[in-house]
């Protein structure tokens, strides 16, 4: 058949579409990233502080929020929230601290990954201040206490009256060796 | 012919001799002959995987091997079957017939045709070399979910992803060969609409394989990335997120069960006609049937994981797009199921394969169904019953598809009738075999047993004894159809150049054996 394209020219746009198949791929990684904001699915909350404005204090509401921490697998720190459960209005700032010890007996570095249940909560659910935005550095025993400052929007949907903060906590130390001076700590 | 030999008196024109004559050759049909043995010889591999299965499953308890290697067991059989036995299978039938079937002298491009071979055993050898390593070949299924994968994963993950990169080049480059061949090869007079169907949905897997298999490529490299590089792709310390995972897997993987089936529906829908001896009911609707069904397979992959947490209105689009496949499909089966009607049927090996396809790929459809319902695949998620619908589909959809075209065309192969006493006699072992290992799996899976897990509750024990039995006996039915085929090369009674009454297409226009170099000069298409 000669009308069409040749063999040079068609294998080239199909290759072509190879090549943009396989950046589609990698490109779906920020794609699911938009999906999950933009919907606000998957309990991910932001990984800045909230700098912008919530609305006035409901106090018609009351929300009650939970606390839960919870470490990864072959993390050795002891990790958890000085107490399980607030109560509050939406629209006003609360704190809670969350206590970490390192057990071990080399300096540590960990990264805390927050995530909101119902996800449909996530969004409104807005950190001023967190931890979980760097990573925290423990001497061999030593223990911190780590503030979470929060608000939740009054915007939040009527049927949520309940909320979980979950943190999950992720040994880091091998892959963040490299920013922090681990060889200067000293050690006991 | 005679007159093409005279204007290339200096072509070499029957195969070159020896073992070099393999690894060198470009000619389509000595490359369809090594796909189609090459993948024997992985379903052969993966089937003594599924022997081990079973054998382990044939009581409660632990007996035969440790959950460590069975765990290895249930993944290379999942991989080997699906990239090594069924899509080699269904190149190999592609690279035999599509040239001739369109009237062309090759395949457009037969160098890069060799080289897309040889990366095979090249793959295949690498990634069964993983079972003899430290720590053990790939455990963690077929799917390979992150972080099982990439962080629980045995050392040997690597080598698994180079076998999937480079059996994944082969398909593209597989692809590409077939839709070039398809697109600028075909005789004057073939139009797009006389295509025979095995052609046609040739020319669709080919567009989903260039599509899909280079997403697959891509989550393989990121998790090399994340084992090696320290990115965080699937990690959730580093920002990443496992369930990502799965939406990128399943984005190839469900166009990938539709890669593993089209040339099986466009094969049968060759076969029945011939054996009906009426034509194809509703050519235009197959061909239309089957773009709708590849176009479909790209939204529908979150149906796969119901169970991960999405939203309402995600599994309800999914859902609902995932009963949508069922409307192209259905057309199909009512097509298969006009064209017999009041045929004059004959029931020779072919056309029996064909018949428990059309009747048993239904059962596995309505499963899947079943499977697409949200609410209730919470109940079936990772079952048997899960087990059961992907085989049924499989094993009488692709494999029986590949059957009854291997009995179809080889006489056209081998240049003899093979024996149709000992092909009949595969089809009802495999037919028997195969309902007896997969059926009790519905019944298993709905009451709770769990894939992938080697030991189960005393309950579920008679059903995997009949399920174990059956397998057994399909296992053993294979080394049957190995016999037939190597019977058929060495002899039998001479097949003419068209050796099935009912069957239509240029292929039985030239002689059987099919010479070495068929339509040099190309047929006149009315």
């Amino acid at each position: 058949m000669s009308e069409g394209l040749s063999n040079k020219r068609l294998v080239g746009r199909l290759l072509m579409l190879v090549v943009a198949m396989f950046g589609f791929g990698f490109l779906l990684v920020p794609i699911y990233d938009v999906m999950c904001q933009a919907f606000g699915i998957n309990g991910k909350t932001d990984k800045a502080a909230f700098v912008g404005e919530a609305g006035a204090v409901d106090t018609s509401r009351t929300l009650r929020v939970q606390f839960i921490a919870t470490n990864a697998e072959g993390m050795q720190w002891s990790f958890g929230p000085v107490a399980h459960e607030l109560s509050l209005h939406p629209g006003e700032t609360h704190e809670m601290r969350f206590v970490a010890h390192n057990p071990t007996e080399r300096p540590m570095i960990a990264q805390a990954i927050p995530s909101v249940a119902p996800s449909k909560a996530a969004a409104y659910f807005h950190k001023t201040e967190c931890f979980c935005f760097t990573q925290q550095m423990l001497q061999p025993g030593e223990r911190i206490e780590m503030p979470v400052r929060f608000i939740v929007d009054p915007a939040v949907p009527a049927d949520v009256r309940r909320l979980t903060l979950s943190y999950t906590i992720f040994d880091v130390t091998e892959r963040m060796a490299g920013d922090f001076d681990l060889a200067a700590a000293p050690t006991n | 012919m005679s007159a093409v030999i005279d204007h290339h008196a200096d072509h070499a024109h029957g195969p070159a001799k020896g073992l070099m004559r393999w690894v060198l050759t470009t000619n389509h049909k000595d490359i369809g002959s090594m796909y189609l043995w090459f993948s024997f010889a992985m379903f052969l591999m993966g089937g003594t995987m599924a022997m081990v299965i079973r054998a382990e499953l044939f009581q409660p308890g632990l007996q035969l091997v440790a959950p460590e290697f069975f765990n290895q067991m249930t993944t290379m059989q999942g991989l080997i079957m699906v990239f090594g036995a069924v899509m080699p299978a269904f190149v190999g039938l592609a690279n035999w017939m599509i040239p001739m079937m369109i009237g062309a002298p090759d395949m457009a491009l037969p160098r890069m045709n060799n080289f897309s071979f040889w990366l095979l055993p090249a793959a295949f050898g690498l990634l069964a070399s993983t079972l003899l390593m430290e720590g053990g070949g790939p455990n963690f299924g077929w799917t390979f979910y992150a972080p099982l994968s990439t962080t629980y994963a045995p050392p040997s993950v690597t080598f698994f992803i180079f076998a999937i990169h480079l059996a994944g080049i082969s398909s593209i480059m597989g692809a590409i060969n077939i839709v070039a061949t398809i697109l600028n090869l075909r005789a004057p007079g073939m139009t797009l609409m006389k295509m025979p169907l095995f052609v046609w949905t040739w020319l669709i897997t080919a567009f989903l394989l260039v599509a899909v298999m280079p997403v697959l490529a891509g989550v393989v490299t990121m998790m090399l990335m994340d084992i090696h590089f320290g990115t965080s792709f699937f990690n959730a310390a580093g920002g990443g997120d496992p369930v990502m995972f799965q939406h990128i897997f399943w984005f190839f993987g469900h166009p990938e069960v539709y890669i593993m089936i089209l040339p099986a529906f466009g094969a049968v829908s060759m076969i029945i006609p011939a054996f009906a001896r009426k034509p194809l009911f509703g050519y235009t609707s197959m061909v239309y049937a089957t773009a709708a069904i590849a176009f479909l397979s790209f939204v529908v992959w979150a149906h796969h994981m119901f169970t991960v947490g999405i939203p309402l209105t995600g599994e309800l689009f999914f859902m609902y797009a995932t009963m949508l496949i069922a409307v192209p499909t259905g057309v199909k089966v009512f097509n298969w199921v006009s064209t017999m009607w009041r045929g004059s049927l004959t029931f020779e090996a072919p056309m029996l394969f064909s018949i428990a396809f059309v009747i048993l790929f239904t059962i596995g459809g309505f499963s899947g169904l079943m499977l697409a319902i949200a609410p209730a695949d919470f109940q079936y998620h990772d079952t048997y019953f899960v087990v059961a619908h992907f085989h049924y589909v499989l094993v009488p959809g692709a494999i029986f598809g590949i059957f009854a075209s291997a009995y179809y065309w080889l006489p056209k192969w081998t240049g003899h009738m093979y024996d149709e006493v000992l092909a009949k006699t595969h089809f009802w072992m495999s037919f028997i075999g195969m309902n007896l290992a997969f059926f009790p799996m519905h019944f298993i899976g709905l009451a709770g047993m769990p894939r992938r897990i080697p030991d189960y509750n005393m309950m579920f024990a008679n059903f995997n004894m009949v399920s174990s039995v059956g397998a057994f006996m399909f296992g053993a039915t294979q080394l049957l159809f190995l016999f037939i085929v190597i019977k058929c090369i060495k002899g039998g009674p001479k097949a003419a150049a068209k050796p099935w009454e009912g069957a239509e297409g240029l292929e039985w226009t030239v002689p059987s054996p099919a010479p070495y170099h068929t339509f040099t000069t190309p047929p006149e298409v009315k």
